[in-house]
């Protein structure tokens, strides 16, 4: 049986971990490789790096980070942020990054995921989906930081990726995310029960608690949370600690 | 010096960083003196079975590898160690390194995802010099649609997804794992030094 995983994710600018609240004041405040190797010894089972660069320049910056990272953390490795074509793709994973997330690139132009994962396969794959609540009930997939809704249903478009060839969803709940008070477990389901790939909670989480909850409650297969390890308000080991006391297998 | 054979196959600059990491001399090579040379060979692989025996075939090393392969530790991860059975039958019948008896056939789970990915436990069914220093605790990372069937004996090391999956297999000085120690955390770690311990 897979152990449940735990992932923390980094925003990296200009090859810096940065942090900020809704993308106003972000600050610098750490090196990518050193972080991510932090994040290994406590027992991440994955990291994530997210490129929230916006120039050209910043991409090889990242693509630098990402071999510097390589040769330092030996768990998976899933890069996102600015992945546009198979290119994108291509310099990424020869970068040394085990899986490559895409998201509203996808949702402009989903052959991107199928190309994609006939040629590298599904397992390196990753589709991010921002998803918001639309005022009928249902989730609506948002891009640009939850700023424009492209009018598509959320598990729907979860459902059609997994068709596509997407290894993998990761999904984050817009209404949840930075509140701290534990991930969408409603949307959580609502995708978990139309596809069969795993799916990573992203959004909400604050307590340890949370993480038992997700995993006791949902189908989802791991859990992400950023500032929650950024800041150290958790750790890594502690989240595990506490899953293990709760009988959900971890590594 | 262990040789890293690189047929073209994805990922293997992964392996290599892993090796650099723990302090092994490692390098990947394609030439057939290198490897008939070399102390140690790993054979890695992300792809299809098929290709890649075209790929090894093509590059005139599967008579170096099976001459070789008997006199020095050997190891090959995933694919890799797919390589070593008989047969495969990814896509078509396609013969193996024939180093370990047993074929590699797609992981028949309707109930569950396949590619079979993510962190599973090891349970130890023949110790082997590759575990030593590990608890029975250990998870390793996994990323495969096919598996090994083979003889029990073979197996050092299975995890369960849905039926029992091989995971790490021996033969002699030959040893194949499923999963990617270069991306087991300390837990792979450990084994590649075990690895280069029996050097």
């Amino acid at each position: 049986m897979l152990a449940k995983r735990i992932i923390p994710c980094l925003d990296v600018r200009d090859g810096k971990v940065v942090k900020g609240i809704n993308f106003v004041g972000i600050k610098e405040v750490g090196d990518p490789v050193e972080c991510a190797a932090e994040y290994d010894a406590q027992g991440a089972d994955e990291i994530v790096f997210l490129d929230i660069t916006a120039t050209h320049e910043g991409r090889g910056t990242m693509l630098e980070v990402v071999r510097n990272t390589a040769k330092k953390v030996f768990v998976p490795l899933t890069v996102g942020g600015g992945i546009k074509n198979i290119d994108d793709f291509r310099e990424t994973l020869r970068a040394g990054a085990d899986k490559v997330s895409v998201n509203s690139s996808a949702v402009r132009n989903p052959d991107l995921i199928r190309e994609a994962a006939d040629i590298f396969g599904s397992q390196c794959v990753v589709v991010a989906i921002d998803a918001k609540r639309r005022e009928d009930g249902g989730f609506t997939v948002v891009v640009n930081g939850g700023r424009i809704d492209m009018g598509i249903d959320a598990v729907e478009w979860a459902k059609k990726a997994e068709e596509l060839g997407a290894g993998e969803i990761l999904l984050t709940s817009m209404d949840t995310d930075g509140m701290k008070q534990g991930f969408d477990l409603e949307l959580l389901n609502a995708v978990c029960s139309v596809v069969k790939i795993p799916v990573i909670a992203s959004g909400g989480c604050g307590t340890l608690e949370h993480f038992s909850e997700v995993f006791e409650k949902t189908g989802a297969s791991a859990a992400l949370a950023a500032s929650l390890f950024h800041y150290k308000e958790l750790t890594v080991s502690e989240v595990k600690q506490h899953l293990r006391e709760h009988n959900i297998p971890v590594r | 010096m262990i040789a890293i054979i690189d047929y073209g196959a994805g990922n293997i600059f992964s392996v290599k960083n892993a090796l650099d990491f723990i302090g092994l001399d490692a390098k990947l090579t394609s030439d057939e003196n290198e490897i008939r040379n070399a102390d140690g060979i790993i054979l890695p692989g992300v792809g299809a079975f098929p290709w890649a025996m075209t790929k090894l075939r093509e590059s005139g090393l599967v008579e170096v590898i099976k001459e070789e392969a008997h006199k020095k530790p050997f190891l090959g991860i995933c694919l890799g160690m797919q390589l070593l059975f008989d047969k495969g039958y990814e896509f078509e019948e396609t013969d193996g390194l024939g180093l370990i008896h047993g074929t590699v056939e797609f992981m028949e789970e309707p109930d569950l995802s396949i590619p079979h990915i993510g962190w599973n436990k090891l349970v130890v069914q023949n110790d082997c010099p590759l575990l030593a220093g590990l608890s029975d605790e250990e998870y390793v990372y996994f990323v495969h649609s096919y598996k090994a069937h083979c003889d029990d004996k073979n197996i050092s090391a299975y995890c369960e997804y849905g039926h029992k999956v091989p995971a790490l297999v021996f033969d002699g000085n030959i040893y194949g794992a499923q999963f990617h120690p270069e991306k087991s955390g300390k837990t792979g770690l450990k084994i590649l030094e075990n690895f280069g311990g029996l050097i």
